[in-house]
Parts: C-alpha cells; sequence; structure tokens
C-alpha cells in the first residue's frame, strides 16, 4: 500500500510541525509515508472564493502529484473535503475529460487524518502521551462536509495523560471560513470572540483541533486576549509521546 | 412604511453597523438559541425523519422540473372550483392585479395574512401608492408594520425587537391607524397581545377584502394552504367576502397526499412544534361559506430565472420555513436586516442572487460571500436544499460576470497570482522560501499593511516558521 502524505499549503508554508507531526506518527504506526514533492494545494482557496477557472491547474497538480497512490493522508479535514467534493466540479469546469477521470481516481482515496487512522488503519490508540488539559473544536468540515464523527475524540480520549473537557457550542462555526475570515472580517470576528470565550471557559490549556485555518483563526484572537491556551493541531497531540517534548 | 429594501449597503457594511447593536446580538442570541432548541427536540423525536427530508425533496423536484404542466393543472382545478387565476411576470404584474381587484370593489383597505411572496413585491407600498391601506395582522408583522419597520427573519420579522420595545410602538403608533394603545401599557407579553388582538378585531370585522400568500398549492385540487400560528390569517381567509391570495409559482406540489409530508416537516423545522395551531385549506369558492369572490395570482418574478440555474434550482423547494437563519452563525450575529431583502440568512444569500441575477447589483453580489460555508443550514434543511454548494456555485457566477472587466479588482488579480504560485511545486516553494524571511520580519509586526490588516486588527498572526514542511523534508530526506 503506497501511502501519501498531503501536507495541504498552509500547513507547509506556516505550520510544518503539523506534517512533521503525521510524518512521526504514520512511521511509528508502521505506515512508510511518502510525501510527492510536486504537491502544492487542493484549490479550495479559489474554488471558494468563486475563481474555477484559476482552480483548475491547481487541481490538475494535485491529481497528477497524487495519482497511483492507494490512499492520501491530509491532516485538515477542509483540505480533504475540498479534495473529495469540489475536484469533479473543478474537473468538469476544464473541459478535460482526462482531468475528470483522473480526478474521479484520486479524489476517494483522500482521507482527513482521523478518517486514515480509524478507519484504514484501524486504530485508536495510538500509543500517544500528553499530560495536558484539552478540549476539541470539530471543525466545520470535518464534522459536516467529510462526516468524522467521533473519530477525533477517539483518538484523543486514547492518549494517556490527556483530561479531555467538553466545549460548549462545539459544532458552532468558528468563523474562519477561508476568505470569509478578511471579505466579511467583523462577522469573522464576532464568531472567532465567541469560540474563544467558550474555550477560555473551559478551563483547558490547549485548543485541539484538526485544521491549522481554523486553529490559526481562533489562536490568533486567544493570543490577542493574552489568554495563555495553546492551540495545537491533532497530529501534533497524537505524535507526543512520554520523553519527548 | 418602507419595508422594502432599497439602497442597502453591499452585506460586509451592513453587518458591521448591525455587529456594532448590542442589543439586538443579546435579542438575537435569546431568539435563535432558544428556537434551535425547540426544532432539535421535536424533529429528534421522529425516527425518519432523514427519510421524510428526502420525501420532501423528491415531491418539490417532481414538482418543479414539470413546473409548466403542474400549474396548467393548477390553473384547471382553481378555476373548476370557482376561483379567478392570474399570471404575473413580476412584482409590479402582481401589484396590479390586487390593487386592480381592491379598487373594483371600491376598498381603501386590505387586511393582510403574513406572506413573504406579498413583501417580496412590496404590495402593501404599491397599494398605500394607490390610496389602500394594507393591514398586517400577524403579530409580529403588526410590531413592524407599526413601527415603520423592516422584517428581519421570514418566520419572526420583528425578531430583533424586545417587549419594552414593542410596548413603545404600540403606544406610540397603534391610535394612527385604529383602536389606540392605553398609555399604561405593560411590556407583559400576554398584555401586548390583548392590545394587538383588540386592535386588530376591529379590522378583520369591517375589511371587505383579504390578502394571502400560500405554503402550498395543490395543483391536482387546487387546494391552497395557509399553514400560522395565531388565528390571524383563518380570520383573514374566512371573513372578508374577498380574498386575493399571491402565489409564488414554486409553491406547487402535484397531489393532496403530498401534503401529509409537509404538513410534518414545517412545522417541525419552522416553531419546532409538532403541528402548527391553525392550518386553513381552501378551494376557490366555496357558496355560501367564507369569500364569495376568490382570486389566485400565480407570481414568477424571478423564480423561472432561478429554475433554469443548473446547481441553483434545488433552492425552489424551499417552503420558507427558516431553520437555516436559526441556526446560521452569520444570521445569529447580525440579524436579518444586513442581508437587504425580505430573504434573510443563509436561504436568502441564494435565493436574491438566484432571483435577481448577479453581476449588475453589488449588494446581491455581495449575498453569497455572507457565509464561512459551516454547512449548518444544510444539515437542518427539511427539503435538502445544499445551500453552501449553491453559495459557492454562485460566488463563481460572481467572479465570472466580472471576468474581462477593464480594471479587474485586486482580489481577482491575488487570485491569480496565488493560483500561478499554486499550479506549480517550485514556484511555491521559491515563495515560501521568500515569505519565510519576510514572515519573519513580518513575524514582528503587530500589524500586516493592505488587505492583510483585516486580519490582524483583532488577530494576531502565529510565529512564521523557520522553514517549510517542503524545505525539511528534503533536508531530511535528502
Amino acid at each position: 500500500m503506497r501511502v501519501a502524505l498531503m501536507v495541504t499549503c498552509v500547513n507547509d508554508a506556516m505550520f510544518p510541525g503539523t506534517g512533521r507531526a503525521v510524518v512521526d506518527l504514520l512511521t511509528r504506526l508502521g505506515v512508510d509515508v511518502e510525501f510527492p514533492t510536486a504537491q502544492t494545494c487542493c484549490g479550495q482557496p479559489m474554488v471558494n472564493t468563486g475563481y474555477l477557472d484559476e482552480a483548475v491547474p491547481v487541481v490538475r497538480t494535485f491529481v497528477s502529484a497524487f495519482e497511483g497512490y492507494d490512499a492520501v493522508v491530509a491532516p485538515s479535514g477542509s483540505c480533504a473535503g475540498s479534495a473529495r467534493h469540489q475536484h469533479r466540479l473543478v474537473a468538469e469546469r476544464s473541459g478535460d475529460p482526462g482531468l475528470v477521470t483522473a480526478a474521479a481516481e484520486v479524489s476517494p482515496k483522500v482521507y482527513e487524518l482521523s478518517e486514515y487512522l480509524v478507519d484504514v488503519l484501524g486504530v485508536t490508540d495510538v500509543g500517544a502521551y500528553f499530560p495536558h488539559r484539552v478540549t476539541y473544536h470539530p471543525t466545520c468540515h470535518s464534522l459536516r462536509l467529510l462526516g468524522v464523527g467521533d473519530r477525533p475524540r477517539r483518538l484523543l480520549e486514547a492518549v494517556r495523560g490527556l483530561t479531555l473537557v467538553d466545549l460548549p457550542g462545539a459544532e458552532e462555526c468558528c468563523g474562519f471560513g477561508g476568505t470569509f475570515a478578511v471579505k466579511n472580517a467583523d462577522v469573522s470576528v464576532a464568531m472567532g470572540a465567541d469560540k474563544a470565550r467558550h474555550v477560555r471557559e473551559t478551563g483547558a490549556e490547549v485548543l485541539v483541533a484538526g485544521d491549522n485555518s481554523c486553529l490559526m483563526h481562533v489562536g490568533g484572537l486567544l493570543s490577542r486576549e493574552r489568554s495563555g491556551v495553546r492551540v495545537m493541531h491533532l497530529a501534533e497531540v497524537l505524535a507526543s509521546t512520554e520523553g519527548a517534548s | 412604511m418602507s419595508a422594502t429594501f432599497v439602497g442597502m449597503p453591499a452585506f460586509p457594511a451592513a453587518a458591521r453597523e448591525a455587529l456594532a447593536d448590542a442589543q439586538l446580538r443579546h435579542n438575537l442570541t435569546h431568539a435563535t438559541h432558544t428556537i434551535r432548541g425547540k426544532r432539535a427536540r421535536a424533529v429528534g423525536e421522529v425516527p425518519d425523519w432523514d427519510e421524510l427530508r428526502d420525501a420532501g425533496a423528491a415531491i418539490k423536484d417532481r414538482a418543479l422540473l414539470a413546473l409548466d404542466e403542474q400549474l396548467v393543472r393548477l390553473e384547471e382545478s382553481l378555476t373548476e372550483r370557482g376561483a379567478v387565476v392570474h399570471w404575473a411576470r413580476d412584482a409590479a404584474e402582481a401589484c396590479r392585479v390586487v390593487a386592480d381587484v381592491a379598487k373594483a370593489h371600491g376598498v381603501d383597505e386590505v387586511v393582510k395574512v403574513k406572506s413573504m411572496a406579498t413583501q417580496e413585491i412590496g404590495l402593501n407600498e404599491a397599494l398605500a401608492a394607490e390610496g389602500i391601506s394594507a393591514w398586517e395582522t400577524d403579530l409580529a408583522e403588526l410590531i413592524v408594520q407599526l413601527g415603520d419597520d423592516l422584517p428581519s427573519h421570514i418566520l419572526v420579522p420583528a425578531i430583533h425587537r424586545n417587549r419594552a420595545e414593542i410596548r413603545e410602538i404600540f403606544r406610540s403608533r397603534m391610535g394612527a391607524s385604529g383602536r389606540p394603545a392605553p398609555d399604561d401599557l405593560a411590556d407583559d407579553p400576554g398584555e401586548l397581545a390583548n392590545e394587538a388582538r383588540l386592535h386588530l378585531r376591529e379590522k378583520f370585522l369591517r375589511a371587505k377584502v383579504g390578502v394571502s400568500g400560500a405554503n402550498f398549492a395543490v395543483a391536482e385540487t387546487g387546494t391552497l394552504v395557509v399553514v400560522e400560528s395565531e388565528g390571524n390569517g383563518r380570520m383573514c381567509l374566512t371573513l372578508p367576502e374577498v380574498l386575493v391570495s399571491v402565489v409564488g409559482i414554486e409553491k406547487v406540489v402535484p397531489t393532496w397526499a403530498d401534503l401529509d409530508v409537509f404538513l410534518r416537516l414545517l412545522p417541525r423545522s419552522s416553531t419546532g412544534e409538532r403541528m402548527n395551531p391553525y392550518t386553513s385549506m381552501w378551494h376557490g369558492v366555496t357558496p355560501g361559506d367564507g369569500p364569495q369572490e376568490v382570486h389566485v395570482v400565480l407570481l414568477d418574478n424571478g423564480r423561472t430565472r432561478a429554475l433554469a440555474d443548473r446547481v441553483g434550482r434545488q433552492t425552489l423547494r424551499c417552503i420558507r420555513c427558516s431553520a437555516c437563519l436559526n441556526v446560521c452563525p452569520v444570521y445569529e450575529r447580525v440579524g436579518g436586516h444586513a442581508y437587504g431583502s425580505v430573504y434573510p440568512g443563509p436561504i436568502g444569500a441564494i435565493l436574491n442572487p438566484l432571483m435577481r441575477g448577479v453581476g449588475t447589483d453589488p449588494q446581491v453580489d455581495s449575498l453569497p460571500y455572507a457565509s464561512s460555508l459551516c454547512g449548518a443550514c444544510y444539515e437542518v434543511c427539511p427539503v435538502k436544499i445544499d445551500i453552501p454548494s449553491v453559495l459557492v456555485d454562485l460566488r463563481a457566477q460572481v467572479v465570472d460576470a466580472h471576468r474581462g472587466a477593464r480594471r479587474p479588482k485586486a482580489e481577482a488579480v491575488a487570485m491569480a497570482a496565488t493560483a500561478w504560485t499554486l499550479s506549480d511545486s517550485r514556484r511555491l516553494a521559491r515563495a515560501e522560501r521568500v515569505s519565510g524571511r519576510t514572515g519573519r520580519w513580518w513575524g514582528r509586526l503587530a500589524s500586516l499593511p493592505g488587505p492583510g490588516r483585516r486580519w490582524t486588527a483583532a488577530r494576531d498572526l502565529p510565529d512564521p516558521p523557520r522553514e517549510s514542511f517542503r524545505a525539511w523534508w528534503r533536508r531530511a530526506h535528502r
């Protein structure tokens, strides 16, 4: 089984630690994960802003980078959702039947990290150790577009030392929304401020989610508020082990 | 009153203003969360809810895909039962029909059942221009009308008002249009409702012409259906001698049996009730019972435009329950006025552009972007309208409508540049090396220049990494 890491453009450029955590975690679980270096982005920023023509070459690059892999693992519900639900639209827009076929081949092989761990590898205890009080925000696209359900929670509950506290209003959107965060910055911040308040109410040291874009938004607010709450990607918690920092 | 939204600013500006209104935020949070909980409980009781949603969607699709046949069938059934059917291409034609009926009977007032279609066409204003007063009789619509205000929710149009404000409106405004409210009126909900009842009663008993919409129109039987809570609709539908109903052409369902599905879907989705208190059904004219002259105006006003939209046509399944508004995190924070239409919230963000077309009015073009695409609306929609997908498709239509503009927007230039960078991993790696250097410099700044300021005005940036993942991988796997 050939397994590729789709690190996502946001993680590649801004949160490389998350990509490294996925590599560490999957290696520990016996998966020989590859990083196809031709990969760039899933194209979602263009698609969700309405720039379908611009998304065509991005999706073409995506498909050619991941063609031939049995599984493509992404530490992002949003980017995995884009590959699974939007690539067909972009491919059809291109008018290239070859791209339509190739995208249809690759799309269903894209997994969000928790889906891959629980459904494909069949593990919930990944042998992690993380002695902190944690609250979990289920991001909208992992929850509603992919339907990952309680997989991330089950993974977190199996982490030794970790105390998982419920986040009030957990299923409400944090307000990031891609370009929504700048096109409708005021509404985005109002939504994020409520999310940040709920996070503070839990008394958690760490806010965990499966999407760094959402965490960048809520984390940016928590940091501006000097809340002392850290944000961390699910992959980084799951990669943590005893003795490691 | 000024119940049409003319000259509204685009969504982001209108939303900013709404966000600054702390009272509005408080009212909305309280109201939307209450009704959200009620809906969730009512829906949770139905074990086959998801199948019921599928059935609702399928029935509507069946009607919409043969809309021409269904409407002709409806016209035949209605005519057979003594109703007069009028076809209206747009708001002006529909308003003309209602005004002509009122004038033919020499009246200067009509009583109204709560109706989105008549709000949409600006009927009250059109009638006022011809010297005819249209009295809203739904409690919330009365509050909006007396307050010279705009509706901000499909189901509860005065959701932005609290009871103290309502008492003030009643005390200062009721006298101008009928029975005045006493000066010592309390802000107790029961007392306020009673005052409205007394004020409206004389209008019900006096009016010769009633005006309504319809929740459903059954093609097979010519049945019109109004679903309501207060009983004011029943009064308007039965007391006047003449009844005019303005019905959007998408309200048609093929058969009587189809109502079974919708009368289960609508109340649970809308008010969170198992069943609404009043369901009125009528077929044309019944001799000796109720209105003896019945008119039905079948209204297009952009619906056929929406029907022609391959992705967007599913929007015409909408039964105006407003469940999508109540769960929407954007609506919850800005309220309905920011959407600049009688159709606010997620459904308004797609319905308005679909019915009016994109590429000409910046306000309409801003609506498909008034969403974080969280998908909560799709999850609750009783007829499974995939609102996020329609929003994304409409965004593409907005962008396409402006392609080839002489001066492309900064956003279009930025998107083209981003897409160029993201189409090739070597270009991306180069961009990451540059941004890695500038990022370390930016990281020490409290705020970004240009459009980036919209991020940093309230949010810190993460610390920029020493190297990209790509660079690390290359180093580690050399």
